[in-house]
């Protein structure tokens, strides 16, 4: 099991998109570490051909009819929003462009 | 005049059927006692009085006309703050979502609303449920109503410290890993977590989606039938809920409720006892044990080898999943929106970053880091996917020992509830409360917590614990309700009677 | 900065192009894929949103079964296998206009895999492999504010509309695409094209590549001639129509050969198509930090198509496309050259439409292969997309055949029809573009031009009657072209017999 290293945790933050400080990354590190350490028994456990487990119930197809049905008025939908402009989302400048 | 809020859902619904009370004197008596009480516990972060007694009118007004909308129609009940309410602030105890009112309900809330359940407020929590002692909340943790210096347990303090402490007869709650079954355990009350998919999560703010329900909690194992009849049951809107009828719950619950046990095969789970926990509460699960077998049970030792994993599988599955739900946070849409110190037009990505670093707390930032290294490339297959390899093995472990017992049983908590503080800066301490309950949560099975009485050591509450196969439910509410009978006979009452009352704890 | 390139001859001589490409198909159901919101495009903003697709906290997906219907149609067209058994994924990248910064998608366990579709090219025959196809959602749509351009460079802030975001979208992925040689940019447009011809027929999407219902991307990479070694690749985004599709493997040719060929390396990187200038330009470079984290998405339950769902499905599939192609060329009596012209064009759809609405098969195939060609290419844009409909090529064609106009006025009201101003009938009406049937003035018009020019009347009272020529361009420069030529010959032939 791999260590769990300041940069590593300044790389997750990034990827998590939170502004972690000086101060938070010194703090966390070590203690994510030590969670890691005690979680990687989970390594050696199962064996190859243990099928993993992703639904606690073995239901499928699970669908629904393809009709139009109402949904939120704008009003309702921008009512949580930190700002609104031409009824829709107002949000700073993006960098980079679409996946 | 009789004090309403000492009776039990059950109670009052019939009260009201009989005319002896209207919702909206009973409504106002919990209102009341929360004005007197909540200070000092804190298991609200937002009440509602206005909203709680225009439904209770209105329920009145249904009963009046001789068409309740259901038999709790017009009986209060308290919100989980993770659940979605029109209307009603919802926080999931994060500063992120202050002032977010949602603009649906959540389904399980529809249902109550459509039931004349008014509701009084929302209960406090750690925040997005990550705790067990809702310390983790950015509002300020929940008080033992048992010791105002303790922790009522988590994530689900505030549910159960509101229905401990009388402020409420019913109480939603949620249960992603114990945040029902724990805090019913510390606070004397109790909790059921359906099986998984028995109740919808459609408007239940994810933690971890395939580990999450919802599920009543309450003073009584009747109550928490009843309440769990109401809101179970298929949701279209939830594409994981169960598409078949509940098994009868409260007929289970009245039949546990003769304390004849006869017939009944009790598993008593090795992994789940002995190290790590505290001798009182050790000494009340036998004793329970004993009472039950008295009653008729059949015990029999069963082991599931695989459970001493649970804890890891869940804090790799736990973190992944809600490193995900999370994301949503991002100041887009809704919520709280920060802009970074110092930085001249920030672009969006800079104030996500700046608003998700001040809006969430230490526990969801560890959290959300483990997951999204549990889930990037090159660690998957170590972490996740091994996770829920084990969590195979964990169904296996319950499908082999469900073929000896009808039912399996422990201790709910290894502990009794500690002090505010004690753990808050130990995380891997804190994840050692929810070792009983985890199980239950990765297999899907359905869980009750049921006071066992007070610890020796202590003298604070300890839970029991019943599981049963995956849509079984009404197996824990037989035997559940069998062991409240059982120990109230002993006692000469509920054990919340033997709480402190509160009474001038104001502040 | 201007990217070096080399000649698409040198390039190809030094190397073997090796293509990729994905599509996204935008479904036609008439909810979204994981909520009920209408799709219904054009409506006012974020007023076909719900809790779903917002990605408020607590709301949960349902499949819509259409979805997975067109997909498995979509699959089975393209001769793939379909799932026993497979789940949604959560694609997990933080974008403001992707509500829940996850995109509900399939990662390893696609509902279709392992298929292919025969494209032709000049009358041959080149088998693309499919890799997969797979279900997914689209994203909302932003309007960047502030800056010169309306760009997203420079703005100062963006504006989000949810609108779109939940639509359901099939992405298609071929394998890599090798041994097209210098055809590659052929191979990839008649991809793109006959793809599209699939799912009109298919009939589960509207498949405007101008609107955006089909959406390409183009990736390419180049091989040392000679070596199995793929080369580094760049991804073209959303390449809009056919010819771009063409046009910018041709571009990413010689750009890769340029760098190659001076020992530079390829850098793996997204890149914008600009169909202005005909050029790609860098986008975002493929970086470590780009970690999806795929993982299962838990609030849905794995799709399991039963085998007998599958083939009912089959049974509805449309006629294959090349088995379609040999009984239009047969029903129209096309001869290979011009089946081969027609379907080269992107026209073998809309060829059989205008015979469908009443036109006879050489006329549809003259319109939209000559007159029609030359418009969108002059126009820059697909026959498709052109803004003419097959029901109206047959409705000028019917006016031709009427005498009411003549080929010549023919053009002028495909002018009217793209300006909007109505049906052909209405045009030739505002237009005043009638041929003169007046018999008086068109005889008064022969007289004049016999008058005018009576060496020419003599050659042809001499029997030489292939002058009339001249005296029929005199008649028609009288009568501004609004005369029936062949009438006019006959009065001519009449009057000096």
């Amino acid at each position: 099991m791999p260590d769990i290293s300041r940069d590593d945790v300044a790389h997750l933050a990034t990827l998590a998109r939170i502004d972690l400080s000086d101060a938070e990354l010194d703090h966390l590190a070590p203690q994510l570490a030590v969670i890691l350490d005690s979680i990687a028994s989970i390594s050696e456990v199962a064996a190859e051909d243990v099928p993993p487990t992703s639904h606690a119930l073995p239901l499928t197809n699970v669908f629904r009819e393809d009709v139009a049905t109402p949904g939120l008025t704008a009003e309702q939908a921008l009512s949580g929003a930190p700002e609104v402009e031409e009824q829709r989302f107002s949000v700073p400048r993006i960098l980079g462009e679409e996946q | 005049m009789t004090d309403w809020t000492r009776s039990t859902a059950a109670e009052l619904a019939d009260a009201l059927a009989n005319g002896e009370t209207t919702s909206v004197e009973l409504t106002q008596a919990h209102l009341d006692r929360t004005a007197a009480v909540d200070g000092a516990v804190h298991a609200y972060l937002h009440v509602d009085a206005e909203g709680a007694l225009a439904q209770a009118e209105a329920s009145d007004a249904r009963r009046a006309a001789g068409s309740p909308a259901s038999r709790l129609d017009g009986v209060p009940i308290a919100v989980k703050d993770v659940l979605a309410t029109q209307g009603l602030p919802t926080t999931c105890g994060s500063r992120i979502l202050e002032g977010w009112i949602p603009p649906y309900d959540a389904t399980v809330v529809d249902t109550l609303r459509r039931a004349g359940l008014p509701i009084l407020g929302k209960t406090n929590m750690d925040e997005f449920a990550m705790g067990s002692s809702t310390e983790h909340s950015a509002y300020g943790p929940t008080h033992n109503p048992w010791d105002l210096d303790r922790i009522p347990g988590g994530s689900g303090g505030g549910s159960a410290a509101a229905v401990a402490s009388y402020q409420a007869p019913l109480a939603l709650g949620t249960d992603t890993g114990g945040s029902i079954r724990q805090p019913g355990a510390v606070t004397g009350t109790v909790g059921v977590k359906p099986t998984y998919g028995g109740v919808s999560r459609y408007g239940l703010v994810a933690l971890a989606n395939s580990l999450d329900q919802v599920g009543p909690v309450t003073r009584t194992v009747l109550d928490s039938a009843l309440l769990h009849e109401l809101v179970g049951g298929h949701d279209p809107r939830d594409s994981t809920s169960i598409d078949q009828p509940l098994p009868d719950l409260v007929a289970a619950a009245e039949l546990g409720a003769t304390g004849d046990m006869s017939g009944v095969r009790i598993g008593v789970v090795k992994e789940l006892s002995g190290e790590g926990y505290q001798p009182g509460v050790l000494a009340r699960f036998e004793e329970s044990v004993e009472l039950l077998v008295k009653a008729g049970a059949e015990v029999v030792e069963v082991s599931c080898p695989t459970f001493v994993h649970a804890l890891a599988t869940y804090y790799l599955i736990l973190p992944a999943e809600a490193s995900s739900n999370l994301a949503k946070f991002d100041a887009m849409r809704y919520g709280l929106r920060v802009y970074p110190d110092g930085v001249d037009a920030p672009s969006a990505e800079e104030v996500m970053r700046a608003t998700r670093d001040k809006g969430f707390g230490d526990e969801v930032k560890r959290r959300i880091i483990l997951g999204t290294y549990a889930l990037s490339s090159g660690y998957y297959d170590a972490y996740y996917g091994q996770a829920q390899k084990v969590r195979t093995l964990i169904s296996r472990d319950f499908e082999a020992a469900f073929a000896k017992a009808d039912v399996l049983v422990s201790p709910t908590a290894p502990t009794t509830a500690f002090k505010l503080g004690e753990k808050l800066d130990d995380p891997l301490a804190m994840y050692l409360n929810d070792l009983a309950t985890i199980p239950a949560n990765l297999a899907g099975v359905p869980g009750i917590s049921v006071p066992s009485g007070l610890a020796d050591e202590d003298g604070l509450p300890a839970g029991f614990q019943v599981l049963a196969p995956a849509l079984a439910d009404d197996r824990v509410y037989r035997v559940g309700a069998a062991l409240e009978k059982l120990l109230a006979d002993q006692w000469g009452g509920p054990l919340l009677a033997q709480a402190p009352t509160l009474d001038g704890v104001a502040r | 900065m201007t990217d070096t390139l080399l000649t698409y001859d040198d390039a190809l001589a030094a190397y073997d192009p090796v293509l990729g490409l994905e599509v996204h198909v935008e479904l036609n159901t008439a909810s979204k894929m994981f909520c009920g919101c209408s799709t219904v495009f054009g409506a006012e903003p974020n007023t076909q949103v719900c809790p779903v697709c917002l990605g408020l906290p607590g709301a949960m997906p349902v499949v819509n079964g259409k979805g997975v219907e067109s997909a498995i149609r979509i699959g089975l067209a393209l001769n793939c296998q379909i799932a026993e058994w497979c789940r949604f994924a959560r694609k997990n990248y933080f974008y403001p206009d992707m509500p829940k910064n996850f995109q509900t998608s399939q990662y390893d366990e696609p509902i279709a895999y392992d298929g292919w579709m025969d494209v032709e090219v000049d009358g041959e025959t080149f088998r693309v492999e499919i890799e997969r196809a797979h279900m997914e959602e689209d994203t909302g749509k932003s309007t960047h504010v502030g800056g010169a351009t309306g760009r997203i460079h420079g703005a100062d802030h963006s504006l989000v509309d949810y609108n779109r975001a939940g639509i359901p979208l099939i992405e298609i992925v071929t394998k890599p695409i090798r041994g097209a040689g210098a055809r590659a940019p052929e191979v990839a447009r008649a991809y793109v094209a006959q793809l599209r011809d699939l799912i009109v027929a298919l009939g589960v999407s509207e498949a405007r590549m101008d609107q955006g219902n089909l959406r390409a991307d183009v990736n390419l990479s180049l091989s040392t001639k000679g070596s199995d070694v793929l080369g580094t690749r760049s991804e073209t985004k959303n390449v809009n129509s056919f010819r771009s599709v063409e046009r910018a493997v041709r571009f990413e040719v010689q750009r890769h050969a340029a760098i190659l060929a001076g020992g530079g390396s390829i850098v793996q990187e997204t890149r914008h198509w600009h169909e202005d200038t005909g050029i790609t330009t860098s986008g975002r470079e493929k970086s470590d930090a780009e970690d999806y984290r795929y993982f299962p998405e838990p609030d849905l339950v794995p799709v399991a198509p039963t085998r007998d769902w599958v083939e009912e499905l089959r049974a509805t599939l449309p006629e294959n496309p090349t088995a379609r192609r040999a009984r239009l060329q047969q029903e129209w009596g096309f001869s290979d050259l011009e089946m081969r012209d027609t379907v080269g064009a992107g026209a073998l759809g809309l060829v059989e439409e205008t015979i469908a609405a009443g036109a006879s098969p050489q006329a549809a195939r003259k319109w939209w292969l000559s007159e029609l060609s030359r418009r969108a290419n002059d126009a820059g844009v697909d026959l498709v997309d052109l803004g003419v409909t097959p029901a109206q090529v047959a409705g000028v064609q019917a006016l031709v055949d009427a005498g009411t106009v003549n080929d010549k006025l023919a053009r002028q009201v495909f002018d009217g029809l793209l300006a909007g101003e109505g049906t052909p009938e209405e045009v030739v009406e505002k237009r005043g573009l009638a041929v003169v049937s007046d018999e008086g003035a068109l005889s008064a018009a022969v007289d004049n031009a016999i008058a005018a020019n009576p060496d020419v009347a003599d050659k042809i009272r001499d029997g030489k009657v292939a002058a009339a020529g001249a005296l029929i361009g005199a008649v028609m420069k009288e009568m501004r072209g609004q005369a029936d030529a062949a009438r006019v010959r006959e009065l001519i032939l009449e009057k000096l017999s």
